[in-house]
C-alpha cells in the first residue's frame, strides 16, 4: 500500500462527509429554509403542541431543533453513518426504503445505457480509425459531433412523441406493465421491462456515443502511429492480433477512468429521463420530492447518488493503478 | 498536453523584454495591436479557415443578434396578440404560429433568447474564472497551495451536478438569469481547473518563466503576464464548452419546472407544449415541440462547431495534420466526461 491508495481513500471518505455537511447547512442554515418551512407548515395543521412538532420533526429529519448546533450537526452525521436518511414528508415512509425500492430501475436502465454505449464506441471509434482519411469516416465523424451536441432529453422527448405516441411501437410510460406482470423473476415481467426501457436506453444511448466514438477514434489514431506498433507490423503479427493486442489495448486504456465516472454521474442524469417516461426511479423520486418540497427525501436521495459516484470513482481510481503500473509507481499525480 | 507554440513563446519574450527595460516607447496602442495580431487575428485565419468555425460562428452571431437587436424591435409575446393555434408558415405576420392561448411562438422564442444569452455568459465566465484562478495558483505555487487547491477541486469534481443543481435552486430559488447561469455552473470549474493546472505544470519551467522568476518578477505579475497569456487558446475552447453545457441544463431544468416559468425560456416553452397543450399527442401541435428544439439544437451545434473550429488552432496533433498529412478532420474527446458532464 503506497500512499496512491491512501489518498484515494482520504478523498472518497472526505467528499461524502462534504456533501453531508452541505445537505445539513441547507436544511438547517438557511434562513427561511427548509426547517422553518417544516414547522410553520406542521404548526398550521393544528392540534399539536410545540413539544409534539418538534418530535415530529425529529422524526422527518432526524434533527432536534432545539439542540445547539454542533450537537445537531454531530447526531445528523452519526445517523447517516447508521443509514438514517429521515422520513419522507409526503409518504411517510423511511427515506432508505423508497430508495431500495426506485433504485434497481435506474441502475438497471442507465448502467445499461452505459456499458452500450462504451461498447459501440469503442467498436466504431476503432472502426473508424482504421478508416481514417476515407469518406466513410468524415461522414462517421461528422454524424458523431451532430449527435452529441443533442441534449439526451430531446431525443426522450422526441421519442415518445414519434415512437411511442404516433407510431404506438413502444410504451410512453412506467417501467413495466402492471396488467400482464408482477414485479419478480417471472418472463412476463423481465420481457415487460426490457420493452419499456428500450426508449430511455436508446436515447441515452444515441446522444452518448458520439463523444466517445471520437475519442477511441483520436486515441486509436495516436497509437496507430507509434513505433511499437509499427514493429508488431515487422515481426509479421496478423492484423487481427495488432488491432486487439497493440493498438486496441492502449487505446481504451485512457478513457477507463472516464467511463466509471460517466456510469456514476449518469445516475444524476436520470432525473430528466425518468420524468419524461414516467419511470419508476429514483429520479422520478427525486422530482417528486423537488416538486413537493420533501426535503429530507430530496437531500436523502441526493446523498445515495453522491455515495453512488464517490464509490464509482473510488473503483476506478483503484482498479486504474492495477491496469496501468505507472499509475502507482512514482510520478501519478498527472495520470489523468 | 498541448504545448505552447513557437509564435506564443516569442510574443512573450517580447514582453519579458519590455519588463526589463522599463523605458522603451511601446505605447498601448501598439500592444493593443501586437496583441490583437497575435491573439486575435492570426488564430482567426486559421480558425476562419476551417467550416467548422465558418458555420458555429454565423449560429452564434445570428442568436447573438437575435437577442439584442432582435428582442429590442420585434413585438412582446402576449396571450391573444394574434389568432389561436396557427401552424407554423401560414401567415407572415406570425410565420412560426402561434400557441393555444394566442401567443406568437417566433416572439416567445426571441425575448427567450436574452436571458438565456446572459445565463450562458455568467455560467461560463464564473466557471472558466473560477478555474483559470485555481488552476494557475495551484499548478503556479506548488506544494501546500496545490495540494489543497487539488484536493478541493477533487471534491468538488466528485459531487454530482445535476442533482446539486437543483438541490440548490430549490433552496435558494432564483430568479436573476446571471445567478441562475453561476449556479449551473457550481462545479463544473472543478474538472476545467484539474486541466489548466496540469497545462501550468509544462509552462512553468519554461526558461522565459524561470527567467521572469530569477529576477525578482512577483508571482501575480508572472501569472498573468507570463502564465495565462499561453493557457487562453484552452480557456476559449472551454469557456465555448461551459456555456453549451449551461444550455443543457438551464433548458432542461426549465423543461423539469424546477426553475420558476415567471422568466421566459425555451425549456418553459418545451413544459407548457408537452404538459399544458399536450402536444406530444397529435399531429397538429407538435410544432410546439419542435420549434424550442430546433432553436436549441441549433445554438449548441454553433457552440459545438465553434469550439471545436477553435480547438483546432491550438491543438498541436490537429495542427500538423492541417499541415498536410491528412485531409481528416480530428477531434479528440476533449472534455472529460466528468463534473456532472450526463
Amino acid at each position: 500500500m503506497n500512499s496512491y491508495y491512501l489518498k484515494r481513500t482520504a478523498r472518497a471518505v472526505l467528499t461524502v462527509w462534504m456533501v453531508a455537511t452541505i445537505t445539513f447547512g441547507l436544511i438547517r442554515l438557511l434562513p427561511g429554509g427548509p426547517m422553518q418551512q417544516l414547522r410553520a407548515d406542521l404548526l398550521r395543521q393544528g392540534g399539536m403542541t410545540a413539544a409534539e412538532v418538534n418530535a415530529r420533526m425529529e422524526q422527518y429529519t432526524s434533527l432536534v431543533p432545539d439542540q445547539p448546533i454542533h450537537i445537531q450537526y454531530f447526531n445528523y452525521v452519526a445517523g447517516l453513518a447508521q443509514g438514517d436518511l429521515g422520513q419522507s414528508i409526503t409518504e411517510q415512509e423511511p427515506v432508505v426504503d423508497i430508495i431500495a425500492e426506485t433504485l434497481p430501475w435506474t441502475l438497471f436502465v442507465m448502467e445499461t445505457a452505459q456499458v452500450m454505449i462504451f461498447v459501440f464506441g469503442i467498436v466504431l471509434g476503432a472502426f473508424l480509425a482504421y478508416k481514417e482519411g476515407t469518406k466513410l469516416d468524415s461522414v462517421g465523424s461528422a454524424i458523431s459531433i451532430v449527435l452529441s451536441s443533442i441534449p439526451y432529453y430531446v431525443v426522450a422527448i422526441l421519442a415518445v412523441y414519434l415512437l411511442a405516441n404516433i407510431g404506438g411501437w413502444f410504451p410512453a410510460r412506467y417501467g413495466y406493465d402492471s396488467t400482464v406482470a408482477s414485479p419478480g423473476l417471472n418472463l412476463p415481467f423481465i420481457t415487460s421491462a426490457l420493452y419499456h426501457a428500450i426508449l430511455p436506453i436508446g436515447s441515452v444511448v444515441i446522444t452518448g456515443v458520439g463523444l466517445q466514438l471520437l475519442a477511441m477514434r483520436g486515441n486509436s489514431i495516436q497509437v496507430l502511429g507509434e513505433d511499437f506498433v509499427r514493429v508488431a507490423r515487422l515481426r509479421g503479427l496478423s492484423d487481427r492480433r495488432i488491432a486487439t493486442r497493440y493498438v486496441a489495448r492502449n487505446a481504451i486504456l485512457p478513457m477507463y477512468t472516464g467511463f466509471l465516472t460517466l456510469i456514476a454521474f449518469s445516475i444524476g442524469g436520470s432525473i430528466i429521463l425518468e420524468q419524461i417516461f414516467s419511470y419508476p426511479g429514483v429520479g422520478q423520486e427525486m422530482l417528486q420530492a423537488l416538486e413537493n418540497r420533501d426535503y429530507p427525501l430530496m437531500m436523502g436521495i441526493f446523498l445515495v447518488i453522491t455515495i453512488a459516484v464517490v464509490i464509482s470513482v473510488y473503483i476506478a481510481d483503484l482498479t486504474y493503478g492495477l491496469i496501468d503500473p505507472r499509475v502507482s509507481s512514482g510520478d501519478s499525480s498527472e495520470a489523468y | 498536453m498541448k504545448r505552447t507554440d513557437s509564435g506564443s513563446v516569442s510574443g512573450t519574450d517580447f514582453s519579458f523584454e519590455k519588463g526589463s527595460q522599463s523605458n522603451v516607447e511601446v505605447t498601448w496602442n501598439d500592444r493593443l495591436r501586437d496583441f490583437w495580431e497575435e491573439f486575435i487575428y492570426k488564430p482567426g485565419l486559421v480558425a476562419w479557415d476551417d467550416w467548422r468555425t465558418r458555420i458555429g460562428a454565423t449560429i452564434t452571431l445570428f442568436f447573438l443578434f437575435m437577442g439584442t437587436v432582435g428582442a429590442y424591435f420585434y413585438r412582446q409575446p402576449s396571450t391573444n396578440q394574434v389568432e389561436r393555434s396557427v401552424g407554423p408558415f401560414q401567415n407572415p405576420d406570425y410565420i412560426l404560429g402561434t400557441t393555444p392561448l394566442g401567443e406568437d411562438v417566433l416572439a416567445k422564442i426571441i425575448h427567450a433568447t436574452p436571458d438565456i444569452l446572459i445565463m450562458i455568459t455568467a455560467g461560463a465566465v464564473w466557471a472558466t474564472g473560477l478555474a483559470l484562478l485555481i488552476g494557475v495558483l495551484a499548478g503556479y505555487k506548488g506544494g501546500l497551495t496545490d495540494r489543497a487547491l487539488t484536493s478541493m477541486s477533487d471534491v468538488a469534481m466528485s459531487i454530482p451536478g445535476l442533482p446539486l443543481i437543483m438541490v440548490l435552486l430549490v433552496t435558494v430559488q432564483p430568479t436573476n438569469p446571471a445567478i441562475i447561469g453561476g449556479i449551473i455552473t457550481i462545479n463544473y470549474w472543478a474538472g476545467l481547473g484539474r486541466g489548466l493546472r496540469s497545462q501550468v505544470l509544462t509552462l512553468r519551467d519554461e526558461p522565459y518563466v524561470e527567467a521572469s522568476r530569477t529576477m525578482g518578477v512577483g508571482t501575480l505579475r508572472i501569472m498573468f503576464k507570463d502564465i495565462i497569456p499561453n493557457l487562453m487558446p484552452f480557456v476559449l475552447v472551454n469557456f465555448v464548452n461551459a456555456g453549451r453545457y449551461v444550455i443543457f441544463q438551464a433548458v432542461a431544468l426549465y423543461y423539469l419546472g424546477i426553475l420558476p416559468s415567471t422568466t421566459s425560456n425555451w425549456g418553459i416553452l418545451l413544459n407548457q407544449a408537452v404538459n399544458q397543450y399536450g402536444a406530444l399527442f397529435s399531429l397538429d401541435g407538435a410544432y410546439l415541440v419542435f420549434i424550442p428544439t430546433i432553436a436549441i439544437l441549433l445554438l449548441t451545434l454553433g457552440l459545438i462547431l465553434l469550439a471545436q473550429g477553435t480547438d483546432r488552432i491550438f491543438n498541436p496533433r490537429v495542427r500538423t495534420r492541417l499541415a498536410g498529412e491528412s485531409e481528416s478532420t480530428d477531434e479528440e474527446g476533449n472534455e472529460q466526461p466528468a463534473a456532472g458532464g450526463f
